[in-house]
């Protein structure tokens, strides 16, 4: 036999899926076309971008509905067609595809807004309160399962926050007095959670239902026996005050929705940073991480597997409850039966979309607020939709965002599987 | 340093897995554990590394007796160890992972994964292990993945290295410079205890061998100049032939025809690029390789395992490709799966609902949407007796199993229903020698019965026991095609990159 040298290998490529750039483009087209179609031709959209005082104030932006529409959804198209050319080299899609969502949304608001006026600075501020409680609930989410435990139970987390931090302020008659009890409310129960999950190994979805069960009934309970017997003493907390940062508060558009804010939002910035850079740089997050995706591999280094899922646990707990703070100290001002409403859901949807990546769960969390807002504002101004329809079409446009954010998702390894040693 | 186990006794329940063991192991010596799957080698080194607390005995370093409650402990005396399943974080890299548990760190606990970074660079250097420290390490090859294990342990001062079955996954090449770094680290007076199942090695590489079976001492200081087939019956209990015996070939008509398969992985690449053969009834066709070079996924979009894959498979006269993989399976295909932890068995599951997790859903298992539990276990009972596995009875989790019980759990499941294409992927892949003469018959036997059958094996010695053909891969395409009376060096070759002419 004979034999030849060996020649060096080189993987025959096939040519990338076009699935996203497809899905991009017929959504362009056939969104753009409904929005383009539907807009009456001889009315106005105004935008206004103005909110408070700001450097320069931007004037309102008033243009034909139709011709908006159009002008938007052609950008939409353009984002779709660049994605073309950056798939085949396989490059990132993310700044076609958020381009492509906000373009259709532009055109989307040109089409409803026609004849009235549309706040875009405060449908964006607005937004950003509502992804607040979300955002807290999914850095909860993201330190408790990035440790191996998933934590259903960041809607209970919230809701005793919220809770506690609304009595302790009301009968301390010190808002920033309720902003400290929410965490202990939150850790408290994140507390229950890790003993469950972590000791006796119980199914941590399970136990994570349970929790919230008992979070729903136990301050309902506490709820009618004593909030409503006397609200002024238990329930009429002070609501924390705005605070403007000198100069940034100034800047146009970002500064007022940025920068004009209550204490809360500001912890909020602090938080997801804190959560970023320790999770990812610091020995903490490296050995926390460990025990999520590899517990084996983190035991045989000496670490204490259940010890750092318990103290992750915990921690999440606080930083929910401080989330749920906002509810009742940083917006109603008054604690309401089961008022967190589904965020914990939602927020440990973001965690999810944002690929367990604290950044990536903020985005996402802001884009839920966002749909959420957007269809406030709609039902405010009187929309030419039906309300039904209203409520569906932003999730439309966040799952058409998400085909084109998220690619391949993956869970910490060890994600909800107990460490049990024998 | 010195390493003294003294009267070890470890149980799991009503199973006894090391029974009164007392070994010593000297510094500047490498010391071979041999013994049979389910022997309790493992138990052994894991309660040694802390990692499990036994139930009676002591373990007495350079002769002070000390206790172990966490790996923490036998770290800090100077043990490290090499798991037998690899104990690294698949998401890190490896500077992180060598650092992780052990990390130098800043203010506020800011890591310096550079630092961890330079002293994997040290100890490639020292030991001639060469290691990227800024891989991640479920992007490397397996071979790559041991020698991290190995520099985790060296950066951390071990004095007494344990390697758990270092080979298992190895290529002969992988193995060779494996086995010359164990050596130098012996050489520079540290403390080895080698644990594997191929005897080759043993010889070539131990110092002194001691031979354990079912939980106990059976034999020690053994000369590594024992030979083969002494040492096997050691291990085994009886004799053992390293042979199999196989009749002459008489091949039948082709039961699988593939036609330019191609399999593409998630970044696009063709991991398997145009690949065109066939396989008859009644003969062993063997895909030998180095492992990576396209025979796992190969195999696995045969089963329809493959979503991203393209060209024809024929079984007979039916078209499989785009069937489902149950589709696949009840027209008469049997798969042992290259990773029987997680695909060839559910852990959590007892042994006699292993034996027909793919057929639970039909008659006689079960009758219009009931299952007949009775029927399953005794099911259970009759294969666990007829391919001895060693296992208290039927009901037992499957993964409790030592490595060669649960490879014979999936190989008495796949070869108990009746069969026309045998797809097995690295059968022997971690099994001690009388479980690889036994797979090696049953392999044989399905032969004999007509049943085309294709062997992925990375071990050439598996190859030509076993082979009728032997396809060669190599980056994903066909390098050769050629019968077993081809010389060890040309096939090397093959593997290695060549084509033939
Ligand atoms: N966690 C456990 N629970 C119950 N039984 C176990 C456990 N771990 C091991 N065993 C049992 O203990 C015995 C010894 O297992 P061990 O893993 O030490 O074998 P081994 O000699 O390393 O075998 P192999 O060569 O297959 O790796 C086996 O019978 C196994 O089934
Ligand atoms: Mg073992």
């Amino acid at each position: 036999m004979t034999l030849t040298a060996p020649v060096v290998p080189q993987a025959r490529i096939a040519p990338p899926s076009l699935t996203r750039p497809i899905i991009m483009t017929a959504s362009a087209l056939v969104l753009g076309a409904i929005f383009i179609l539907l807009s009456p031709m001889d009315a106005e959209t105004t935008f206004i971008f103005n909110l408070g005082d700001t450097f320069i104030s931007i004037p309102d932006w008033i243009v034909p509905s139709r011709t908006a529409a159009t002008g938007f959804a052609i950008a939409a198209l353009v984002c779709a067609a660049i994605a073309w050319p950056i798939n085949a080299r396989r490059g990132s899609l993310f700044l076609p595809a958020f381009g492509l969502g906000v373009f259709l949304v532009m055109s989307f608001l040109a089409w409803v807004g026609a004849d009235s006026l549309l706040p875009i600075t405060g449908l964006l501020q607005g937004s950003l309160l509502l992804a607040v409680p979300l955002i807290f609930g999914a850095m909860a989410g993201v330190l408790s399962e990035r440790a191996g435990v998933i934590n259903i139970n960041i809607e209970g987390q919230l809701l005793v926050g919220a809770f506690l931090g609304a009595v302790v302020a009301s009968l301390l008659n010190n808002a920033y007095l309720g902003l400290v009890a929410a965490p202990v409310a939150g850790a408290l129960l994140g507390l229950l959670l890790a003993v469950f999950a972590t000791r006796y190994f119980v199914d941590q979805v399970v136990v994570g239902v349970v929790l919230n069960v008992l979070a729903v009934g136990l301050t309902g309970f506490l709820y009618s026996r004593f909030l409503t017997e006397d609200p002024d003493l238990w329930n009429n907390p002070e609501v924390l005050p705005t605070i403007a940062i000198p100069v940034l508060s100034d800047i146009p558009i970002l500064g007022p929705i940025l920068f004009d804010q209550n204490v809360i939002v500001y912890l909020m910035y602090v938080v997801v940073t804190v959560v970023q850079i320790a999770l990812f740089k610091t020995r903490w997050g490296l050995r926390l991480r460990s025990v999520g995706e590899y517990p084996e591999a983190a035991d045989s280094v000496g670490i204490e597997v259940n010890r750092t899922r318990f103290r992750a646990v915990i921690l999440a707990g606080a930083v929910a409850g401080l989330g749920g703070a906002f509810f009742t100290l940083g917006s109603v001002g008054a604690f309401g039966r089961e008022m967190t409403a589904g965020n914990g859901f939602i927020a440990l949807a973001a965690v999810i979309f944002g690929r367990w990546n604290p950044i990536g769960a903020l985005a996402a969390a802001l884009l839920f607020g966002f749909a959420d807002n957007l269809q406030n504002v709609l039902s405010i101004i009187g929309s030419p939709i039906p309300s039904q329809f209203l409520l569906m079409l932003p999730y439309v446009v966040t799952i058409l965002a998400v085909v084109g954010l998220v690619g391949r998702v993956r869970a910490p390894g060890a994600d909800g599987i107990p460490f049990r040693k024998s | 340093m010195q390493l003294q186990l003294r009267g070890i006794t470890k149980r799991f329940g009503d199973l006894v897995a090391n029974d009164d063991i007392s070994v010593t192991f000297e510094p500047g010596q490498i010391h071979a554990l041999l013994g049979e799957n389910g022997a309790g080698k493992s138990t052994l080194m894991n309660v040694l590394y802390g990692l499990l607390q036994p139930d009676a005995g002591q373990i007495v370093v350079d002769g002070e007796p000390l206790v172990f409650h966490s790996p923490a402990g036998a770290i800090a005396a100077g043990i490290g160890m090499v798991h037998q399943h690899f104990m690294l974080v698949p998401v890190f890299t490896v500077a992180e992972n060598v650092e992780l548990g052990a990390e130098s760190v800043g203010p506020f606990g800011f890591l310096k994964t550079a630092d961890a970074a330079r002293a994997v660079e040290r100890v490639s250097a020292e030991y001639r292990l060469a290691v990227d420290p800024n891989a991640v390490v479920e992007d490397l090859p397996v071979g790559i993945q041991q020698r991290v294990e190995i520099v985790k342990a060296l950066t951390r001062e071990a004095q007494c290295v344990i390697l758990d079955e270092p080979t298992a996954v190895l290529t002969p090449q992988e193995t060779d410079e494996l086995l010359s770094i164990v050596r130098g680290l012996r050489d520079a007076g540290k403390t080895i205890v080698l644990i594997t199942h191929k005897l080759r090695e043993v010889r070539e590489a131990a110092d002194v061998i001691t031979v354990i079976r079912r939980g106990r001492v059976v034999a020690e200081s053994v000369s590594p100049q024992t030979s083969e087939v002494e040492l096997a019956s050691l291990m085994v209990g009886r004799e053992v032939s390293l042979v199999v015996d196989k009749p002459s070939l008489e091949v039948g008509e082709p039961v699988l025809r593939v036609n330019q398969l191609s399999v593409y992985d998630t970044l696009d690449r063709a991991i398997v690029d145009d690949v065109s053969f066939d396989v008859r009834a009644g003969e062993v066709l063997c895909i030998a390789g180095v492992q990576g070079n396209g025979q796992s996924e190969l195999v696995e979009a045969l089963v329809g395992l493959h979503d991203r894959s393209e060209g024809r498979i024929d079984l007979g006269e039916k078209r499989i490709d785009g069937l489902s993989t149950k589709g696949i399976l009840d027209l008469g295909v049997g798969y042992v799966p290259e990773d029987r932890e997680h695909d060839g068995l559910v852990g959590s599951f007892s042994l006699a609902h292993n034996m027909v997790l793919d057929t639970i859903g039909e008659s006689p298992w079960s009758r219009r949407g009931v299952i007949n539990y009775g029927l399953i276990n005794e099911n259970g009972q009759n294969l666990i007796e007829q391919y001895d596995v060693r296992a208290t009875n039927a009901q037992v989790a499957a993964s409790t199993l030592s490595g060669g019980n649960k490879q014979k759990v999936v190989l008495a499941r796949e070869m108990s229903r009746s069969l026309r294409l045998l797809i097995a992927s690295q059968p022997t892949r971690g099994l001690d020698v009388g479980s690889i003469e036994f797979v090696h018959r049953q392999i044989i036997q399905a032969r004999q019965s007509g049943v085309g059958v294709i062997v992925v094996s990375t071990e050439l010695d598996e190859v030509y026991a076993l082979a009728d053909r032997i396809l060669v891969m190599y980056a994903g395409r066909i390098a050769g095609v050629v019968t077993p009376d081809v010389g060890r060096d040309d096939l090397g070759l093959l593997m290695a990159g060549a084509t033939t002419s």
